[in-house]
């Protein structure tokens, strides 16, 4: 076997360590499901009626941004699992064996992926439950998806690479928030770009969270007719710059991350 | 050649010097005890030679293959059991090692075969299907010293194996050891107990501050720093000079006296009999003594003797724990 194919299969094994975890601590896994409903239910019945989309309903706007809004939380899972295994001393154990050095790290943003496909999987059916729709065909809908879900995986290398930083789980699960916050807010998740304020509007139209949110609503078909078309670039073609996005935070993070662990501590 | 080789070891951490130009040589099939406090440097050195962290200078070579140019080679022909059970707390004991024969590329089956042939051996059949997480402190350990062997790598590091252990599960933990290098492996431990040392190592490098400060077998180092001790604390500041005079007269002249905790400590090699005159010549002198007994001696007389000073260094200590 090549070494190509021993780093997949040692993935594969951390992979599947991680996976049993999940079952073994259920608790984790009720949060993951529990907070994109409790995200749901709420934006739609705080805000759904204070919030106007010209010819639209918000609840259909509103999807969108939570899909988005939660695969990026979701990355956070990642870091705190490395910085757990840094605490415990399991990565020293991994990195004295003679495994391949981007196994833990590919093994683990393999396995999150499960988190972050359960959490869209609850979060669409929360979604149908309180009026939302798929209009433009499953083959788009699909697409949109699998677009939010390669965000996902790429945000979660960026985590990966502050987890293996952080010197404990506490740390990452606050320092996340000071990232993932405005990420998720300045952006068109909650409230349509145009209404923000000079540098804010800025942010949010150049914003890759900005970016998956509008590709995913268009896939759905959830922006109403007669919407005017977005008048800068990267929401012009959300989908494309969405997919630069994913490519450039993994061929920087991923090789970021690895060096990191080969180097650890 | 020796199969475990290092020289000039160096390590700093900023301006603290966890390792200060250390050499160790371990033949094949041969036990090194490191013995040193905390923070005398033991883990750095166990993380250097496993190739968990670099040195800042000197080289060393595990198994023939060189731990800077070829880690990789190294981490094939070595196991590691570390200072804090480096077990997955939510695997079952089966599924560890089954992950870690895996990653030792035994393959699918024999990783499983060689799983469940551990947990026998090393009496965890029972809690083979649990998840570590409800095993002792005890089981944890032979768990992850399982873990270690796996692969049955020619060359062992074991990195205070039984510290924080029971005394029972420790003398367990010594028989498991013992087992294992009869079959001709290379081991290096470390430890804070010069017992330990004594019992299961061939050779043992006395450290502290990052240095060798004594070299030997357990006997050219009990030699050393002599056999029991009497320990004396006296009740008054102005009993300790007439009682080490007293002292003095078993011990050939050698005694430690510490005026702030009235204590003073003589080699005896006289045993029980000689014991007894001791107390008597100070009942007789009309000494009170507050505490009197014999022991054995322990890493503090070694680093007594050696060094002159107690053994303790927090500030590597804190050091060490931050860089490895």
């Amino acid at each position: 076997m090549n070494s190509l194919m021993w780093a997949a299969l040692d993935s594969h094994v951390i992979a599947k360590r991680n996976v049993i975890k999940i079952k073994r601590v259920p608790e984790v896994l009720m949060f993951v499901l529990i907070s994109p409903i409790m995200f749901v239910l709420l934006f739609a019945y705080v805000f759904g009626d204070s919030i106007a989309i010209p010819g639209g309903s918000y609840r259909e706007f509103l999807i969108g941004g939570i899909f988005a809004q939660t695969v990026v939380f979701g990355a956070t899972f990642t870091g705190a699992g490395l910085a757990d295994d840094m605490q415990k001393g399991i990565i020293d154990r991994f990195r004295a064996l003679p495994m391949s050095r981007a196994a833990v790290l590919v093994g683990r943003t393999a396995s999150d992926v499960i988190y972050n496909v359960l959490s869209l999987l609850i979060m669409a059916l929360t979604g149908l439950v309180v009026g939302w729709r798929i209009h433009n065909g499953l083959v788009d809908a699909a697409f949109g998806f699998a677009l939010l879900l390669a965000f996902a995986y790429a945000f979660s290398w960026v985590m990966a690479y502050v987890g293996l930083i952080v010197p404990s789980v506490e740390v990452i699960n606050n320092a996340s928030f000071v990232v993932i916050f405005p990420l998720t807010f300045v952006a068109n998740t909650f409230v349509p770009s145009e209404n923000l304020p000079g540098v804010l509007r800025t942010f949010a139209e150049w914003n890759p969270v900005s970016a998956v949110t509008q590709a995913a609503r268009d896939l759905f078909g959830n922006i109403p007719p007669g919407t005017p078309e977005p008048t800068v670039w990267p929401l012009q073609n959300a989908v494309l710059y969405t997919i630069i996005w994913i490519i450039v935070i993994i061929a920087i993070f991923a090789p970021l991350s690895v060096n990191r662990y080969r180097k650890a501590r | 050649m020796s199969t475990i080789e290092a020289k000039g070891l160096v390590k700093h951490y900023g301006d603290v010097k966890a390792l200060d130009g250390l050499d160790l040589y371990v033949p094949e099939g041969n036990i090194l005890g490191l013995l040193g406090p905390n923070g005398a440097g033991k883990t750095t050195a166990v993380n250097i030679l496993t190739t968990l962290i670099r040195p800042t200078d000197g080289t060393a070579t595990v198994a023939g293959a060189d731990v800077l140019k070829s880690p990789g080679k190294v981490r094939k022909r070595i196991g590691l059991s570390g200072q804090f059970a480096a077990v997955d707390e939510n695997l079952t004991g089966y599924e560890n090692l089954d992950m870690i024969g895996r990653l030792y590329r035994l393959g699918r089956e024999p990783a499983r075969i060689r799983a469940r042939e551990l947990l026998d051996r090393f009496d965890l059949t029972d809690a083979a299907d649990r998840p570590v997480k409800t095993y002792s402190g005890g089981m944890r350990r032979r768990l992850d010293l399982a873990g270690a062997i796996v692969a049955e790598p020619p060359v062992l590091f074991l990195d205070e194996p039984t510290t924080g252990l029971d005394p029972r599960s420790r003398t367990e933990m010594w028989g498991v050891i013992r087992d294992l290098v009869g079959k001709g492996t290379t081991l290096l431990l470390t430890t804070q107990y010069l017992e330990e040392a004594d019992q299961l190592a061939d050779d043992i490098v006395v450290i502290d501050h990052g240095r060798e400060i004594a070299h030997g077998t357990a006997d050219d180092l009990k030699a050393m720093i002599g056999g029991e001790r009497v320990e004396v604390t006296v009740t008054t500041v102005d009993a300790i000079a007439r009682a080490s005079e007293i002292l003095a007269t078993f011990s050939g002249g050698e005694v430690q006296t510490n005026e702030r905790t009235r204590k003073l400590i003589a080699p005896m090699s006289g045993g029980s009999a000689e014991f007894r005159h001791v107390l008597r010549d100070l009942e007789d002198a009309g000494i009170t003594v507050y505490d009197v007994g014999m022991r054995r001696p322990t890493l503090d007389d070694v680093f007594l003797t050696l060094t002159g000073d107690v053994a303790e260094s927090d500030e590597v200590r804190d050091a060490e724990k931050v860089g490895t």
